[in-house]
């Protein structure tokens, strides 16, 4: 394999699973060219004129849509770990005896820890899309066949619909849908609120299934996926365990230390202006997230400040918010509890969006970069401010990078971070792997000081005696080496088990084989 | 005395705990060092844990023995504690392996600095202790008492000695709190020269136990040539402590406060301990009294349910408006609770601004005397007042410069 230093000084293969792959130029630097991918014309004359698409089984459907050896299998993260399509997907295929299948899922979940033993008998080949638990660790162990190809949830958009990644089967799960194809996450027991992650795969796959376990009548209303792109349609008994799609209600965290970052940073929030009438934000759902955007409700309530609109992943107390007439609207990605689902489904403010609106960096604009304000989390950090979700401090793959590269075009990103996990030091000399650029983190928000990006002058000109406790990046990496220790260099293997893409399709970063 | 062939243990392992280590250690007649290292921080640490160890067991010129060590996160200082507390079960030494104290941790607190919140940490726990100064508790106290399971008290007092030394609590007064006496007495070995400021005595009944304490720090303080304030903080937890109370406060100069334990205190007379507190109405107040004839600091008792973040706000006034001037805390979140209700209101602090403001236009005109309406503001009046306004200051609530932006 081919080795090149990329511009943030990282080596990445020229080519993977034997395509040619551009190094990162820098951020904004790579221009694509040429025309998008477009999935074959269809005729109306192969498709029932009553519109009733439906077949008896997933395992038909995929027979139908010409199921066969390499070709590229996707499927979605909305049921999360109650997901019981993927396997089903698989388990035909291994039935079907077909072979070196690239699953192309927009994200994993313990529950696909079914999966690897299709990795190890070859019906898959691997996985290009989120790596997380045994699957990660598989990979990390060098054990895939092919190289594990890791992207954001934009990337994933820009991907197929560049043509990078050309999808032959899309099988789309889908809480209702009617038997023409119209499908939303809506309604039924397995409603996730929103399909958004499929929206890509709908338009660009060769084929198409939705499959679902609440068939409504023509027509399903509204249609999140158009029935116009769907192939084939199937009911099944059951397409996700419903606690675990969502939960019943979103728990904020009860750990202190993290109510002590979320606190931190919604102050810094506040004292740098960033909290104003009209701005907006994006926290994720993490436990240290999820609770600076209570502590972004008290300031809001107390200065009688409302917020324009604040990006989902939604939540109850996201929803209450909307609600109280805090936030005029959510622009949500995924719904990650009921309330979320009972929102979007009744509150025409709160609005369901996609990686093509909200991430995909090769369009006219998207909405990652008007947001105000975005909280993030990150595994590592380093004194460059270069941030990895990705790896463990070990080497080993433990999460995807989801919608985390194209949050970084926020105003304002913020990572709190505990400046250590049991004794693992989260702010490093160098992060094991890259997967965004310091240039676009500006604050890392610890228990034991703020470090802002040297890059942001205006932010440290504003908290300037502001008495929050400001220190460099470099201080508190010393700072946690003083109490951890030192860590060990680790020695990785020379294989490249994984490959990091930017939002623009470039490698930023590779992933070695543990040893 | 060495036991050989004897494997003891040290530390904890469990599904919950994390930041420790448990070690398996066994004295051998050969065959030098055998190590075996599982942790979660192997690829990270694994090589600097094997040389703590091997550091460890030459430091105690053990030559073979076969030692295996199950980590999860556990800080170096945790290591060596679980190591010589292993050891010392094995060989009788007076050696002690101790961690580099931190130039933070030899700071000296005062008599009379704010004692509002006291944070208690199980002294056998270090994922609780390590991340303690970051809530910004006035105090944090390493429990070796009622916190830890009997059968752990001993390779706690190792734990509870190098955190002292190595653990920054971030400007928060340093407190142990050791056991009952007799027992108590041996955890001052742990203690007393590794910088702690402030010992609560548990379970504090009559003057005699103090001066036992006193003779005892003294003993060990001038053993280890340190000469730095060691403060205390008796809890007074019976019938009998109570009456005795004014006496065990003026025992010592040492004694900075009196602390109430209600658990203890409403078991001994034999009653339910309620939310209302009437049953305890006559120990607090009697307490809050004994402190201020003495001139010390009447601290109040713990409120045990953490999650009912109103109830403790109220206890708290109430508290307050007895005269109590702290009160301890076993969760981080009450930390911000206590203070603020302990710290003055605005109109307190109005009202202090306006008497302080007021005296100093008095002395200008040469006056010892002045009113505000038609009350009199005298010295003690003033003092107060000024008391108040310090309180406001170092709670943050106002500007040192107070007066400067008021004539703007």
């Amino acid at each position: 394999m081919e080795l090149i230093k990329n511009a943030i000084g990282r080596l990445v293969p020229t080519e993977i699973n034997g395509e040619k792959q551009i190094p990162y130029q820098g951020v904004g630097i790579y221009k694509p060219d040429g025309v998008k991918q477009a999935p074959r014309i269809s005729s109306n004359s192969d498709f029932p004129v009553d519109g009733n698409k439906t077949v008896a089984s997933i395992k038909e459907a995929l027979i139908k849509a010409g199921i066969k050896d390499g070709m590229t299998i996707s499927t979605h993260h909305h049921f999360r770990d109650g997901d019981l399509i993927a396997n089903q997907v698989f388990d035909i295929a291994k039935e079907l005896g077909i072979k070196n299948l690239r699953w192309f899922p927009s994200a994993s979940f313990p529950c696909h820890t079914h999966l690897l033993k299709y990795l190890e008998d070859g019906t898959i080949n691997r996985i290009e899309g989120s790596m997380n638990g045994a699957l990660g660790k598989f990979c990390s162990e060098g054990k895939m066949k092919g190289t594990a190809v890791l992207r954001s949830h934009g990337g994933r958009y820009q991907a197929v619909q560049d043509g990078d990644v050309k999808i032959d089967i899309a099988v789309i799960g889908a809480g209702c849908a009617d038997s023409f194809g119209n499908a939303n996450g809506l309604y039924g027991k397995s409603a996730s609120g929103l399909l958004g992650f499929a929206l890509a795969d709908s338009e660009y796959a060769d084929k198409v299934i939705v499959v679902t376990d609440n068939m409504v009548p023509f027509p399903c209303i509204p249609w999140q996926i158009q029935g116009n792109y769907v192939d084939y349609t199937v009911v099944t008994d059951k397409i996700g365990i419903p606690e675990k799609i969502v939960s019943g209600t979103t728990q904020i965290t009860k750990s202190p230390d993290r109510l002590l970052l979320a606190e931190l940073t919604a102050k810094f929030c506040d004292i740098t202006g960033i909290i104003k009438d009209g701005f907006s934000f994006q926290t994720g759902a993490g436990g240290t997230s999820l609770s600076v955007s209570l502590y972004f409700k008290e300031i809001m309530e107390k200065r009688g400040i409302k917020a324009r609109f604040a990006r989902g992943g939604s939540n109850k107390y996201l929803v209450e918010m909307l609600e109280k007439g805090l936030i005029d609207y959510i622009l949500d990605g995924q719904t990650f509890d009921l309330e979320g689902v009972r929102s979007m489904a009744e509150n025409k403010n709160h609005v369901w969006t996609s990686p093509f609106t909200s991430y995909n960096y090769h369009s006219k604009g998207n909405f990652a970069g008007m947001v105000d304000v975005v909280i993030l989390g990150a595994t590592e950090v380093d004194v460059n401010f270069n941030g990895n979700v990705v790896t463990h401090s070990d080497g080993y793959l433990l999460h995807g990078i989801g919608g985390w590269q194209n949050c970084l075009f926020s105003k304002t990103v913020i990572l709190p971070i505990p400046l250590f996990r049991d004794r693992i030091p989260v702010i490093r000399d160098e992060v094991t792997t890259i997967c965004g650029p310091g240039e676009l983190i500006d604050v890392i928000v610890t228990e034991r000081g703020i470090a802002i990006n040297p890059l942001r002058t205006d932010l440290i000109e504003k908290v300037k005696n502001s008495g929050l406790p400001i220190k460099t990046i470099q201080e508190l990496k010393e700072e946690a080496e003083k109490i951890c220790g030192k860590p060990e260099k680790i020695n990785f293997g020379e294989e490249v088990v994984a490959v990091i893409k930017w939002v623009d399709g470039t490698l930023i970063d590779s992933v070695r084989k543990v040893i | 005395m060495e036991k050989y062939n004897t494997p003891v243990t040290a530390g904890n392992i469990g599904e919950k705990v994390r930041s420790d280590c448990f070690i398996t250690l066994e004295l051998m007649q050969e065959s030098g060092f055998q190590i075996e290292v599982l942790s979660k921080v192997n690829s990270l640490y694994g090589n600097s844990i094997k040389q703590l160890c091997i550091d460890g067991l030459k430091f105690f010129d053990i030559k073979n023995a076969k030692l295996k060590i199950q980590d999860t996160g556990a800080l170096p200082h945790v290591i060596m504690a679980r190591l010589e507390y292993a050891i010392k079960q094995l060989i009788d030494t007076e050696k002690e392996f101790l961690p580099e104290m931190l130039e933070e941790n030899t700071s000296i607190s005062k008599k009379e600095q704010f004692r509002f919140s006291r944070l208690y940490l199980p002294g056998n726990t270090p994922s609780m202790i390590i991340n303690a100064g970051i809530h910004k508790p006035n105090g944090i106290i390493l429990d070796l008492e009622d916190a830890v399971a009997p059968d752990k008290k001993a390779e706690a007092s190792y734990l509870v000695r190098n955190s002292l030394r190595a653990i920054n609590f971030y400007g928060a007064e340093r407190m142990v709190r050791i056991n009952q006496f007799p027992k108590g007495l041996e955890d001052l070995k742990f203690i007393v020269a590794h910088h702690v400021n402030l010992i609560l005595l548990p379970k504090c009944e009559v003057a005699e136990q103090i001066k036992e304490v006193d003779k005892e720090i003294e003993k060990l303080k001038k053993a280890a040539s340190v000469n730095y304030p060691i403060y205390y903080m008796p809890i007074i937890e019976s019938a009998l402590g109570v009456e005795n109370a004014f006496e065990i406060a003026k025992a010592s100069e040492n004694v900075v406060a009196l602390a109430i334990g209600l658990e203890d205190y409403t078991a001994d007379m034999g009653v339910s301990r309620t939310k209302e507190g009437h049953e305890s109405f006559y120990a607090r107040t009697r307490i809050v009294n004994a402190c201020k004839a003495a001139k010390i600091q009447p601290i109040d008792s713990v409120f045990s349910d953490i999650a009912d973040m109103e109830g403790l706000a109220q206890n708290v006034k109430n508290s307050k408006s007895l005269g109590f001037e702290g009160m301890g805390c076993i969760h981080p979140l009450q930390i911000a609770v206590i203070h603020q209700n302990f710290a003055p209101e605005n109109a307190e602090i109005e009202k202090a601004k306006k008497i302080i403001l007021a005296f100093d236009q008095a002395k200008l005109k040469g006056l010892g005397v002045v009113s505000i309406g038609t009350k009199m503001i005298d010295a003690p009046v003033v003092k107060r007042a000024e008391n108040t306004i310090k309180l406001a200051f170092n709670l943050g609530l106002i500007d040192e410069n107070w007066k400067a932006s008021l004539n703007e």
